[in-house]
């Protein structure tokens, strides 16, 4: 006797959507064990974890507020994916979303202009959609792989961040701290509640979540995507591009997540500092992959991972655990999605004893 | 050859080199194979026929060791023996040699074989046994030439060498000569037939009821996983080898008489494009004229440039010397997309993943080719419109499916080629490419497609089929021309023409080429 993986005649229909909460509920218990293991009592590091945050209006705007990029970010990773197209420079992307409508909003802002808000808000989605038409350049062009030229390029758009923060944008009444001016009031996104940091860019992600939706399961587009995705000779016998596919995916996915980035800066930010993320731009790729590569699924899986970079902080704060606790359950999250989704094509049976 | 099956030697009946009995295998809810019940001779050409889905690759694969029963035993020269892996079936002395070839383009025939047998024997030693293996059975192969140099036809050779090289006792062949030319295949018997006087027992499976008849000396039938018949095929008529696989009479397309005196639909002069990958094949100045109401049938052995001018066609690929008319319009520049609208469909070889999506749903999968202002107005989809438009192509072409929402891959090989040959005829084209339409599709389906293309040509619409099965062409098409090298002969009236003649043009025969067309 002896356990064998068989290919199952069907996907298995329930193990597409069990699987990311099997992955969370095995992440959770993974922490569970690493936190026993430094000496932390195991329940109140995940209570902490997992509870604290959700239990005041004050952790659930934070929450929205965490969910922001996560979730734009997210839905321009998972539609390129769909069309098999692998951004995984939204972090860099993000980014130059946060220069290009920081620059706006140091040349324009405090003249109470009502437009300011609005440029800002274009050019951080055109400095993040032309970072993402540069490897969409390099792919079609020079047949560079976007895996590589992306995530490359995030780190030239964060080395560009810091040359600015530290040089030509750097407050001169600042104390030579490397950090922009803050933002003055015209050019900071409106707050939704009152006292809290939660931003009207959580409205610009929550309206993205229909029109991705929209975008993949009811365009010509969206069904071009998927096809040149998931079948690239069928797309090149249907005349669909596969270079047109390229290019759109990553400006779109660019587009997004630089919005993020200039929320970011407009929002709880409110300057350009050498960072503009704690690596939002990578964990969207667990989320876009947590939520099963659709916009709905993605907006409860950027509240996942939102409440985990949360809860981390508490963790920091409270229990003095290291930041890379987050890290590790963020790691876990997706090495136990990527274990569970096996189930989702196949099934472990007995091998019974072969005949004789 | 000797003409009884089982010899007898000291006056003692051999028992049969292999002996299957009461075969069960189980897919699912699927019974691939139903107590099957099978033996062959020593020295006995075994022909297995049944249609696709028989469960005769099923069966072949048991016997390999690639696939275990569920039930019954199988028994080796009279001893009952478990095959586990391949590679025990390899011990036992059982070779085979499947469709579809597993060889190493940039690797020469010998390092192939050497890789193939797992020896430790010095390469110079192997390549003077593969010499004397191949003078022995007449296969003329070099050891020293690189796989991505050889036909199609040569690469079986060099298949089949590494399995002789292993000394088997049985050999199993799949479908050998469907990449064969007919004087190809007439070599491939001639050695078959030496094999099996020198005491080796051959399984060969093959649908080509005629090559049966001259090759095989006993066959077993399948149907539906279960064996329906045993014969002699050399006293059968194709007929009713044909009733036996069915398991009922067999019907016959209906061919309106021979006409290519329509105005001409497709025009192509001077198509020569280079081969976009290493080992494909450079097409070289071909003309063609595709007259409305006829079927052109493109005759000629795999790897002769058919998918190139296919896709040079089709608009995949763009040929920019090239002209190309679609009723007397250039559509040289087009896309395969913007040739569909001016009435150019096609019907690609791949049925899952190139004409068809595995993971598509059958609407999804129709709105592939017929993205229109109904299916998808202003840019959003219709999915009433579109899942009517599956429906209907699932009723009149008789797709035996859960319905529009069923995926693709749920669907078996020759429903899924009837929805797509549906979709592209339902399109009402004006030209219609279409590449083996027929190819591994069971003999009632493949009946229904014929048939549908013969009635396309009749509503007037020029069809241009590729196909390596002559009979097909011979039965279906109005013309015929060679696709050779990547050079295509003047097309010839099937009444003036014959398998023999198509089949030295298939062979490359370039200086016959050139003298038809003088």
């Amino acid at each position: 006797m002896r356990l064998r993986l068989e290919a199952r005649p069907e996907p298995s229909r329930a193990m597409l959507w069990l699987s990311p909460l099997l992955a969370a509920l095995l992440a959770a218990a993974g922490g569970g064990v690493v936190f026993a293991l430094l000496g932390y009592d195991p329940w109140a590091a995940l209570g902490m974890l997992f509870l604290a945050p959700l239990s005041s209006l004050d952790g659930l705007t934070e929450l929205g507020l965490k969910a922001t990029p996560l979730l734009l970010c997210a839905l321009g990773i998972a539609i390129g994916v769909r069309a098999n197209v692998w951004n995984i420079g939204a972090e860099g992307q993000l980014t130059m979303g946060a220069i290009a409508g920081g620059g706006v909003a140091l040349a324009f802002g405090g003249a109470g202009h009502w437009w300011v808000l609005p440029l800002m808000l274009l050019a951080g989605v055109a400095g993040g959609a032309a970072w993402g038409a540069l490897p969409a350049l390099l792919r079609t062009r020079f047949n560079a792989h976007e895996i590589l030229t992306t995530l490359m390029l995030n780190y030239v758009a964060i080395q560009i961040l810091g040359w600015l923060v530290h040089g030509p944008w750097i407050d001169p009444e600042g104390f030579n701290f490397p950090q922009t001016r803050m933002f003055e009031a015209d050019a900071l996104l409106p707050v939704l509640v009152e006292g809290s940091r939660l931003h009207a860019g959580f409205l610009l992600a929550l309206l993205a979540v229909p029109l991705g939706w929209l975008l993949l399961a009811r365009t010509v587009t969206g069904f071009r995507l998927r096809t040149v995705g998931q079948a690239p000779a069928a797309a090149r016998y249907a005349g669909f591009s596969a270079s047109g596919a390229v290019w759109f995916s990553l400006v779109l996915s660019g587009a997004l997540a630089g919005l993020a980035g200039v929320s970011e800066a407009a929002g709880p930010v409110g300057q350009l500092q050498p960072s503009m993320s704690p690596g939002y731009g990578f964990a969207a790729i667990i989320v876009a992959f947590l939520g099963r590569l659709n916009p709905v699924g993605i907006l409860f899986a950027s509240l996942l991972m939102a409440l985990l970079y949360l809860g981390g902080e508490q963790l920091q704060v409270s229990m003095q655990l290291p930041l890379a606790a987050t890290g590790t359950i963020q790691g876990m999250l997706l090495f136990f999605l990527l274990a569970t989704d096996v189930f989702i094509d196949q099934r472990l049976v007995l091998a019974e004893a072969r005949h004789a | 050859m000797p003409q009884g099956a089982t010899p007898l030697m000291h006056g003692q009946v051999l028992p049969p080199r292999l002996a299957l009995t009461g075969i069960v295998k189980r897919y699912g809810a699927m019974l691939a194979n139903d107590a099957v019940t099978l033996s062959v001779a020593p020295g006995e050409i075994h022909a297995l026929l049944g249609e696709n889905g028989a469960g005769k690759s099923t069966l072949m694969k048991i016997v390999y060791g690639v696939v275990a029963p569920d039930a019954g035993t199988i028994a080796w020269e009279g001893r009952p023996v478990a095959i586990p892996d391949p590679n025990a079936a390899r011990a036992l002395g059982i070779g085979m040699v499947f469709q579809h070839f597993s060889l190493f383009e940039t690797l020469t025939v010998a390092e192939n074989i050497a890789l193939g047998l797992g020896t430790r024997q010095p390469l110079a030693a192997l390549t003077a046994e593969i010499r004397r293996v191949a003078a022995q059975y007449g296969l003329a192969v070099e050891p020293g030439r690189h796989v991505h140099h050889l036909s199609v036809g040569e690469r079986q050779r060099v298949e089949i060498l590494r399995c002789l090289l292993q000394r088997p006792r049985l050999l199993i062949l799949d479908e050998p000569t469907s990449v064969l030319t007919p004087q190809e295949a007439e070599g491939l018997f001639a050695m078959l037939r030496r094999l099996a006087e020198e005491g080796c027992s051959i399984l060969y499976i093959s649908h080509k009821l005629e090559e049966i008849r001259a090759l095989c000396t006993a066959a077993t039938v399948l149907r539906a996983g279960q064996v329906v018949a045993r014969c002699d095929p050399r006293i059968e008529t194709a007929e009713s080898l044909a009733e036996m696989m069915i398991g009922g009479g067999l019907a016959r397309t209906s061919r309106p008489p021979a006409r290519w005196t329509g105005p001409p639909c497709l025009v192509v002069d001077g198509l020569t494009l280079a081969a976009d990958e290493p080992f494909g094949t450079t097409l070289r100045e071909v003309a063609l004229e595709l007259r409305a109401g006829e079927i052109l049938g493109i005759a000629g052995v795999a790897g002769n440039g058919q998918k190139e001018l296919l896709a040079a066609l089709a608009g995949e690929r763009r040929a920019p010397g090239a002209r190309i008319l679609l009723q007397g319009r250039p559509i040289g520049v087009l896309g395969p997309a913007e040739r569909r609208d001016r009435g150019l469909h096609f019907i690609p070889e791949e049925r899952l993943g190139r004409g068809a999506v595995a993971e598509y749903s059958l609407a999804e999968n129709a709105l592939l080719t017929r993205l229109n202002p109904t299916t998808a107005p202003r840019g959003l989809l219709d999915l009433r419109a579109v899942n009517a438009l599956a429906a209907r192509l699932i009723t009149r072409f008789g797709v035996r499916c859960a319905g529009p929402a069923a995926q693709g891959r749920s669907l078996s090989g020759g429903n899924m080629q009837k929805f797509i040959v549906g979709r592209e005829i339902d399109a009402g084209p004006r030209v219609l490419l279409a590449a083996h339409p027929t190819w591994g599709v069971d003999i009632g389906a493949a009946l229904a497609i014929r048939q549908a293309l013969l009635d396309l040509a009749a509503a007037g619409a020029g069809v241009l089929v590729v196909s390596e099965d002559l009979d097909e062409l011979l039965e279906i098409a109005d013309r015929i021309a060679v696709l050779s090298g990547g050079r295509l002969s003047p097309p010839v009236p099937v009444s003036q023409t014959s398998v023999e003649a198509i089949g030295l043009l298939m062979g490359g025969a370039e200086g016959v080429a050139h003298a038809v067309a003088a």
